[in-house]
């Protein structure tokens, strides 16, 4: 394989091989927690993926011109900034959509995920590597949210895209789909986030499991 | 060591950048968005308030003066909770109270109950709670009918011991496995109409004065 395939490989590992809550199993808090609609998923992907992305970008730049040891202190720094601003935007745009993802929002700031990649990959890959990689981990965060927000809603609720109107505005009220029965409660109380988190991890295992040859070369993240 | 004093140097000097970059940006974003997110607030309250009045009330332009009103026993909250008076050419035509349900199942309830001028509830809803998903938040307008049974009920319409879940005794349905929610939203309703009944003369004077004040300050 010749280096730019690998180091391609390697920076997209993250969207489903490494995926962040999937392969690595982080991040599962605000996964389980948002995940009861597939709006509240895609909302929570989508700004946890810019705050990624921002933030290992931004590292990646600065790399070369920093002390070690003030890496993470200025990793803190920039994502406690962003976090805050997409938090104030998110209020000040999608008011009743921020009201129901309440505190996920804010704690996006603690979501190791983002923190290990900013120092995991950041830290050691140029900037180009860093960017890809970034996006990827956040296109396969937002993956994971909203598969299970989707699975989630279908089964607890009967519905797909309910809410969107607050994402979308009122016109992407037709996209809501009213499934013909009414679902299972459990899908949508905190256990069924487990169920559809252990359905989704034993698929990615199982397909992961056929291919061995593609899981192997992608940077640990401390657990 | 010259280079890594100066590496050092660039990393302070660094440091101190990002560190106010970070902060004017967070100003400016905070800048930004206070209003709207003060105007989003605004304007979810509006369309709250006119969710709990009578349907012949809704949507007409009602002067809105809101009151900080303290009553730990029977507002189920220490600190001061909203209430709108709203009136026509000076005459109450409706109270909201922004009231508390204390012994929510997993935390207390925010409630919004309209009153009309004789006491009667005009409308109550859900506006903040943590009830069990699937469960306890058929008391949201949204997902059941539940809250909609204590339109046009009043403290004379039944004797005080019916101000209660048939369970015990009284004339609300539960919600089926939500007692504690139901009990709580019941006895929230009948505090905040024992409330009305005993302040109904002093909340609508003090609205007036506030009324009229803020008139003396436009001119």
């Amino acid at each position: 394989m010749n280096p730019t395939t690998e180091s391609w490989r390697a920076a997209t590992a993250p969207l489903w091989r490494n995926n962040m809550a999937l392969g690595q199993l982080i991040g599962l808090c605000p996964l389980l927690a948002v995940t009861t609609t597939l709006v509240g998923g895609l909302a929570l992907g989508l700004a946890s993926a810019a705050v990624v992305l921002v933030t290992s970008t931004t590292m990646a730049l600065l790399r070369s011109v920093l002390v070690p040891f003030a890496r993470l202190p200025l990793t803190l720094l920039i994502l406690a900034a962003l976090v805050t601003a997409v938090d104030l935007f998110s209020q000040a745009l999608f008011y009743d959509l921020h009201e129901s993802l309440g505190i996920f929002v804010p704690l996006i700031v603690v979501n190791t995920g983002l923190l290990a990649h900013a120092e995991n990959v950041a830290s050691r890959r140029g900037v180009a590597f860093t960017f890809v990689s970034a996006l990827a981990t956040g296109l396969g965060f937002l993956f994971a949210l909203a598969t299970l927000g989707a699975l989630r809603e279908i089964f607890g609720s009967g519905t797909l895209f309910a809410g969107v109107e607050l994402l979308g505005g009122d016109g992407a009220r037709a996209l809501t789909l009213t499934l013909p029965f009414d679902g299972m409660l459990v899908a949508t109380l905190p256990p069924g986030a487990f169920f559809g988190m252990a359905l989704l991890l034993a698929l990615r295992n199982r397909l992961t499991a056929i291919r061995p040859a593609e899981t192997a070369s992608a940077p640990e993240a401390p657990r | 060591m010259a280079s890594a004093n100066g590496k050092l140097l660039v990393t302070a000097i660094l440091a101190v950048t990002l560190a106010a970059g970070a902060y004017s940006a967070v100003t400016a974003v905070f800048d930004w968005s206070d209003e709207l997110i003060a105007a989003n607030e605004r304007a979810r309250i509006a369309a709250r308030l006119n969710s709990v009045l009578e349907p012949a009330l809704r949507g007409r332009d009602l002067a809105t003066t809101r009151l900080d009103v303290v009553d730990p026993e029977l507002l189920g909250t220490d600190g001061p909770i909203d209430v709108f008076v709203l009136t026509e050419r000076g005459a109450p035509m409706a109270t909201v109270f922004a009231t508390v349900a204390p012994h929510g199942y997993n935390a207390a309830i925010n409630l919004l109950v309209g009153v009309s001028p004789i006491g009667a509830v005009t409308g109550v809803r859900a506006v903040r709670h943590r009830e069990t998903q699937g469960l306890g938040d058929a008391i949201e307008a949204a997902k059941s009918d539940w809250i909609l049974q204590f339109d046009d009920k009043a403290l004379t319409t039944a004797p005080l011991a019916a101000w209660a879940i048939r369970q015990d005794d009284g004339q609300f349905d539960a919600i089926t496995g939500a007692t504690v929610t139901s009990r709580a939203v019941v006895r929230a309703v009948r505090d905040t109409l024992l409330y009305f009944e005993q302040h109904r003369d002093e909340l609508y004077a003090r609205a007036a004065e506030a009324a009229a004040a803020a008139e003396a300050n436009d001119r």
